[in-house]
């Protein structure tokens, strides 16, 4: 107990002994001394402090997931930008010196001249506590603004457990239900219209839970090898989490005359990435980069629809090693 | 006297070249009406090139009048409520069949839309032309129902928008009777919804909030622009925002006088 509070007298001893130390006599002056404007620099370092507040609470809200998080995201990080701005645009106006001579030039000889320079710059570097201080808050602020930058980089995903992934709330047999809970039958499933489904019995908020169900005529399916018997009458269910994003897909054109309409097509509204459900989920346009997953279906003795399996691929938006597994 | 001649011969060949021009760039499917013009003969006239003769439909393209492929569905048991949406929004007569119809100012007149009707709804049994009640809805229930189901394409303002390779037409200017159809129908390439997808209840409920999303949206202050989201929002706030930023670097540049 005792020796922490004998290292921190001994540092606190030191930095003052070092400041005493580093006193420069003073010197003769040539140019009439400024007066500091004291008040300016301690705004300066207020909004300083405030901007490097704000900027240190931004890792705490993404930590803590506040709630409103991207508002108050937004909000901490440019109240950092704006109360750091408003410091050095005080630092400017206000701090840095600035010598406005009205007098005729003297006829001094140069060595007095080059004196006079000398001791102007050096005073604008010198006056070390409150300068040292000033440093300090803009180090504060520069540095928390920094760590505030960083922090999304978090939502990058995970780097070396990437598992959880993989994995999703379907397995073979898992009934279809809707967002109520009550569970889907086959011929609940009209064609030209959408339906949402969930897993019997599991987190509606997982990524990998939520399904967009269609049907379509067995004739016009154009599955991927092996997937012939997992759209019993031609029901078939993707995600809905968008491949490219992780946007819901929510929109499903279906047309009223197939030979001079567009194709049945899944898209997401959020950069229009249009998927075909008769190719299993392939990518017809847009920014998503790989189908829709597919889950395989079958319809039990009594008409209830229910999975057969578990995803064709990794569910949710890619990441560096979508391509590389399967979905568990 | 020859220039004259010569005046009067360019000027008759002009006029010829003229009702030429005028003659070829009538509509090829020019709307056939007559003042004894029954269903059948409207028909026959207007829609037929495209649906059959009997309304049997088109699956294979025919060149029919003025070189126009005609192709489409057949009409046989879509009933009087389609038939009265397509008329009445002016989708239909369609000026090529693979054209996505738009909205417009109807092409036949009130009497001649409802014998057309009358014989569509003719051809086979359908639903009949529904009759909604958005006065009996519920605002909020609706308004749920349109974001989770309408929304995505329409905007949530009914606003329209647009979807891979066409647009979707706002919802200002459908009358109840219209937005009922539609639901039913699901016109091109809009999801067709059921009485079990959507209830009766349900649907006046979605028609009182698209009446009043897309005539008087409440307003909680503001600028609306329009209402059609936050893509112009974006664009005007960033004007207002530069032009903010270059009055604030001005203010920063200019030097105190002491």
């Amino acid at each position: 107990m005792r020796k922490p509070v004998d290292w921190i007298i001994a540092l606190f001893v030191l930095l003052i002994g070092r400041g005493r130390a580093r006193r420069v006599p003073a010197k003769r002056r040539i140019v009439a001394a400024r007066t500091p404007d004291e008040r300016a620099e301690l705004v300066v370092v207020l909004l300083f402090l405030c901007a490097a507040g704000c900027a240190i609470a931004t890792p705490f809200l993404y930590a803590f997931e506040a709630p409103a998080l991207t508002q108050l995201l937004g909000l901490s990080i440019g109240l950092a930008f704006v109360f750091f701005a408003a410091g050095l645009v005080l630092i400017g106006k206000r701090v840095v010196v600035t010598e406005e001579l009205a007098e005729p030039y003297p006829p001094p000889t140069r060595e007095v001249a080059q004196g006079e320079v000398a001791q102007i710059v050096e005073e604008s570097g010198d006056s070390v506590s409150r300068k040292g201080f000033l440093k300090l808050a803009g180090g504060a602020a520069v540095g928390s603004i920094g760590v505030a930058l960083l922090t999304p980089a978090a939502s990058l995903g995970p780097v070396l457990d990437t598992d959880p992934l993989y994995r999703t709330p379907w397995r073979r047999g898992r009934r279809l239900v809707d967002e109520n809970g009550r569970r889907y039958r086959a011929d609940d499933i009209e064609p030209k219209l959408f339906y949402t489904a969930f897993p019997e019995g599991a987190d509606h908020e997982e990524l990998g839970a939520p399904l967009v169900v269609v049907r379509l005529d067995p004739r016009d399916l154009r599955l991927p090898q092996g997937r012939a018997d997992w759209a019993p009458e031609g029901i078939v269910a993707y995600s809905k989490i968008c491949t490219h994003a992780g946007c819901a897909v929510s929109l499903y054109r279906v047309p009223t005359f197939p030979p001079v309409q567009p194709k049945p097509a899944l898209v997401c509204p959020c950069h229009y990435s249009t998927f075909d459900p008769a190719d299993g989920g392939s990518v017809l346009f847009g920014p998503a980069g790989r189908p829709l997953p597919q889950l395989p279906l079958q319809i039990d003795p009594r008409g209830g629809l229910r999975a057969a399996g578990n995803f064709s691929g990794p569910v949710g938006p890619s990441w560096w090693g979508v391509r590389m597994g399967k979905a568990k | 006297m020859q220039t004259v001649v010569r005046r009067a011969c360019t000027l008759a060949a002009l006029a010829a070249a003229l009702a030429a021009g005028v003659a070829r760039a009538q509509p090829p499917q020019g709307v056939v009406t007559g003042p004894n013009a029954t269903g059948r003969s409207l028909y026959s006239g207007n829609c037929a090139s495209c649906h059959g003769p009997n309304g049997e439909g088109v699956s294979t393209p025919v060149a029919g009048a003025g070189g126009v492929k005609g192709q489409g569905p057949p009409l046989i048991g879509v009933g009087a409520g389609r038939a009265d949406f397509y008329l009445r929004t002016g989708y239909m007569p369609l000026g090529r069949p693979d054209e996505q119809p738009q909205r417009r100012r109807p092409l036949f007149g009130d009497r001649e839309i409802r014998a057309l009707v009358a014989y569509v709804a003719s051809l086979g049994p359908g639903p009949a032309i529904p009759r909604p009640h958005p006065e009996r809805g519920d605002l909020s229930g609706g308004q749920r129902l349109f974001a989770t189901r309408c929304a995505g394409c329409h905007q949530i303002l009914a606003r329209g928008g647009y979807l891979t390779n066409m647009r979707v037409p706002p919802l200002t200017q459908a009358t109840p009777v219209q937005i009922a159809e539609a639901v039913r129908a699901g016109p091109y390439v809009m999801p067709r919804f059921t009485k079990k997808a959507i209830s009766d209840a349900q649907l006046d409920s979605l028609i009182r909030y698209v009446r009043y999303a897309s005539q008087d949206p409440e307003n909680p202050g503001g600028w609306g622009i329009g209402f059609v989201g936050p893509v112009p929002e974006g664009l005007v706030s960033w004007f207002l925002g530069a032009a903010a930023l270059v009055a604030a670097c001005v203010l920063i540049g200019t030097r105190l006088r002491a």
